[in-house]
């Protein structure tokens, strides 16, 4: 089985985000990055099941990073989707993902159910419509038997949908799929001669154009003092609900 | 390849002469491996560090086969025999990594160190196929048994007794040793025992041995979570084919593989600086008093400068070192048959910079966890906050590994010897510095600081040293090694000297590679290696003008004309203007403030 998993580098979950002076993104410097905790699931399926597993990132040369570390793991190969400076939307991404998975021959693309930077959840699902397969997402188990997969996702209530489903499929890895393994120094020197083939962002659109601007980035505003209510209960109860209608505007 | 360096010789080469390897020139992949590290030491490691100190359900153990796995414990063991064969710049960095829980990692730094590495460099081809697999796996639980109850600093003075038995297949071994680190996980330990009672010998002693047993676990100040036990030898039965290197050399395993050691804990130090720092400066910043952040003050601001001050030095020294070792090893055939012992002998030749890397490294960290409990107050005293732990954990670093005084007496030691015997030519020094003094000194009050006047005043300390110690050296001759006084004196300005040094050198280096970089000049005064490196340059010289006036006076013993002639020379080495450093340090505070902890950029 051919499996893909798509790894996206974002900043470590314990940033703290500048927002930059165009105020069109965040300000990169100084910020440590991660794989996205999500994708580890994915990777870690992925070495599981075994195979022919790919790596597949897109992003700056920084991701290369990223890429290593899957590599370290015990995935097998590696392709960099090379951004160049530029940046993309989720539909551009979906796209560039479509046509190297379509090309690869994947019978299975593996990623976490979203990237903890800015939380769209939206590429795999793209990718996996644009490249014509199935697609499950956010699945906490996963079992392969011969042709057909089986998948459970928890589902509001506590219960699970069970799904099955032929190849090709994109599914969105959640936390619950298994523990994933820390790369170990033997890996982590193997890594350094695993193949990483570079591709450019640019030639992989086939003209599919950006569908989201970011027009402005703001910090949440910081929160506001807190209002103390002083006297007897019955006066603060009533200072309460005057405030609740008047200032907040809640009841 | 560089040329190798005599040791020592830092005391008579400018600052600006030669290069050393600096942290900043460590690869992608060496990175990575500290990375690994402290991944798993945060996720993996620290989760468990209350059952670590209350040695609950084996956890250290089942810890250290985790470790093995990933490969932490093979790092230095060669390919040949199951281990990735890297160098000591790597396990510089995996190892100063290896610190949320600084009993495990004294448990690793252990093994790792004085464990493994005395079968590496002294083992026979069959002793090292045998165990070095094993150790580098984490199969195998090692130890090293040097201490007794009645030999401590002088290890040497042991009383275990190595008889060999008639059929002359086995020694019999009968002692206890005292304070063993993995005293009750240790599958094989390096024991010394005298032949006879006289000959000073190394054995490779396999807990399953008949005859030996551990005692329960030493009551400690820190570092409750790993292992110290006695080891009891009753009758123990040793094949002959384990005696590790030759009857009678037993002392040269000892004192090399306590070398590594040194450097190891030095390295280990490193880490610990950094930690402090990041438990600290987070406190501090949400610590209101007086309604604003307690780091907006300047006696806490102080605090988090001198901590990133001695971060930045130890850091400088440590990974100094580790390129000296390299630069050793690199220098002999990898297809000699002795390879391995000849690297050790290589590195016996830093045994001057492995000792001021062990007590620079030790008391640093001592000062940094000092400072740490104090900027948390009340909440640095309690258990309930890491520093208290922190403060308890580090004071044994300035006891084993061979005590901070017996490496300072080593310093000077070394250094005459060397002297004596022409490997590093001090006596020399001294008629040109003596020629000098007599005009005068011509430095930088002012200029480029890679040129100016902290260069210069790196380049007098040297001389300042050398003349000092010349000084003392005449007076005492040979009996200076019986002046522990003095001789502490010459080994506070010989380690001053080498931090200085290498601080110096780094930042130097820093700075020509950033410029090389980026073709331009970034060098502002808010530079934070240069910052960090101007203030202590400045106060190192400073407090080595009083020791050499300190140590100048006890030679002199009172006679007033003899002082007065030395304390004219001193004058002379008073050259620089004062700088006011607290400029820096509000740099350097607001820094690590902005940074949550240690971070030069």
């Amino acid at each position: 089985m051919k499996i893909a998993v798509l790894v996206k580098q974002v900043p470590d979950t314990e940033t703290k985000i500048v927002i930059n002076a165009n105020k069109n993104g965040i300000d990169e410097s100084n910020i440590k990055y991660i794989v996205s905790p999500y994708d580890e699931y994915a990777i870690e399926e992925a070495i599981k099941i075994g195979g022919e597993t790919t790596v597949i990132s897109m992003g700056p040369d920084r991701c290369i990073e990223s890429i290593r570390t899957a590599l370290a793991m015990g995935i097998q190969k590696a392709i960099h989707i090379d951004t160049q400076g530029k940046s993309y939307d989720s539909y551009q991404t979906a796209a560039a993902l479509a046509k190297v998975i379509k090309d690869g021959g994947f019978d299975l693309v593996l990623t976490g159910k979203q990237g903890i930077d800015y939380d769209n959840g939206q590429v795999t699902q793209m990718a996996a419509e644009l490249s014509g397969a199935s697609q499950v997402m956010v699945i906490d188990k996963l079992t392969i038997n011969g042709d057909k997969a089986k998948v459970e996702r928890r589902i509001a209530g506590g219960s699970k949908e069970v799904y099955e489903s032929g190849f090709p499929l994109f599914l969105g890895c959640e936390k619950g799929l298994n523990t994933p393994r820390y790369a170990s120094l033997p890996g982590i020197m193997k890594a350094k001669s695993k193949p990483i083939e570079k591709k450019s962002a640019d030639e992989l659109l086939g003209g599919a154009t950006a569908l989201v601007e970011f027009t402005n980035f703001e910090l949440p505003p910081e929160r506001a003092a807190g209002k103390r209510i002083e006297g007897e209960p019955p006066q603060q109860a009533a200072q309460l609900v005057k405030l609740l209608r008047e200032e907040a505007k809640v009841i | 390849m560089t040329q190798l360096k005599m040791g020592g010789a830092f005391l008579l080469e400018p600052v600006e002469e030669t290069k050393i390897f600096i942290r900043e020139d460590l690869n992608d992949e060496q990175i990575a491996f500290g990375k690994a590290c402290s991944d798993f030491f945060e996720k993996e490691v620290l989760p468990k560090k209350d059952a670590i100190e209350k040695h609950e359900n084996n956890v250290s153990v089942d810890l250290m086969k985790k470790a093995g796995e990933l490969g932490f414990l093979m790092v230095e063991v060669p390919e040949a025999y199951g281990g990735l064969g890297m160098d000591k710049r790597t396990a510089t960095v995996v190892t100063e990594n290896a610190i949320e829980s600084v009993s495990f990692g004294v448990t690793v730094m252990c093994h790792t160190g004085i464990a493994t590495l005395p079968i590496l460099y002294f083992g026979t081809e069959e002793q090292k196929q045998k165990y070095l697999p094993k150790l580098a796996s984490g199969e195998f639980i090692g130890a090293y048994a040097l201490t007794e109850a009645g030999a401590g600093s002088d290890a040497l003075g042991c009383k275990t007794k190595a008889v060999l038995s008639e059929d002359k297949k086995h020694y019999i071994l009968n002692g206890s040793k005292m304070f063993i680190t993995n005293g009750a996980w240790a599958d094989l330990l390096t024991v010394f025992a005298k032949v006879d009672g006289e000959k000073f010998t190394a054995f490779l002693v396999e807990k399953t041995f008949p005859g030996v047993s551990h005692s329960v676990e030493e009551k400690k100040m820190g570092i409750k979570g790993s292992s110290t036990t006695v080891i009891n030898l009753d009758d123990c039965k040793v094949p002959v084919e384990n005696v590790l290197g030759e009857i009678g050399k037993g002392h040269k395993i000892a004192f090399n593989v306590l070398n590594i050691g040194r450097w190891k804990l030095g390295a280990a130090s490193v880490g610990g600086c950094k930690k402090i720092l990041k438990h600290m400066v987070p406190y501090t910043k949400e610590r209101c008093q007086f309604g604003k952040s307690i780091s907006e003050f300047g006696l806490i601001r102080k605090k988090i400068a001198d901590c990133a001050i001695n971060a930045y030095v130890t850091e400088s020294i440590m990974y100094r070192i580790a390129g000296l070792y390299d630069d050793a090893a690199a220098s002999i055939d990898k297809s000699d048959p002795h390879y391995d012992r000849k690297c050790i002998e290589a590195i016996e030749n830093y045994a001057i910079e492995a000792s001021i890397a062990k007590v620079f490294g030790s008391e640093a960290l001592w000062r940094c966890a000092d400072e740490g409990v104090q900027a948390l107050g009340g909440y640095g005293f309690s258990s309930e906050y890491p520093l208290e732990s922190i403060q308890r954990d580090c004071r044994i670093n300035r006891i084993f590994e061979g005590t901070n005084e017996i490496n300072r007496l080593i310093i000077p030691g070394t250094l005459l010897k060397r002297a004596m015997k022409g490997e590093i030519d001090l006596m020399g020094e001294i008629p040109k510095i003596l020629g000098e003094l007599k005009k005068g000194f011509t430095v930088q009050s002012t200029g480029d600081f890679s040129s100016g006047a902290f260069r210069d005043r790196v380049n007098l300390a040297k001389k300042l040293a050398v003349y000092a110690c010349g000084v003392a050296v005449q007076k005492y001759m040979a009996d200076i090694k019986d002046q522990q006084y003095v001789m502490e004196k010459m080994a506070n300005l010989a380690i001053d000297t080498f931090a200085m040094d290498s601080a110096m050198k780094r930042t130097m280096q820093i700075l020509q590679k950033e410029n090389t970089q980026t073709e331009i000049v970034p060098v502002t005064k808010n530079n934070i290696p240069v910052c960090i490196t101007q203030v202590f340059v400045y106060e190192a010289y400073e407090r080595m003008l009083m020791l050499a006036k300190d140590l100048l006076a006890e030679v002199a013993d009172g006679n007033a004309e003899e002082f007065a002639k030395y304390n004219k020379a001193l004058k002379r080495f008073d050259v620089f203007d004062p700088i006011n450093s607290t400029r820096q340090r509000e740099v350097i505070a607001n820094h690590m403030i902005l940074r949550d902890g240690y971070s030069l950029n």
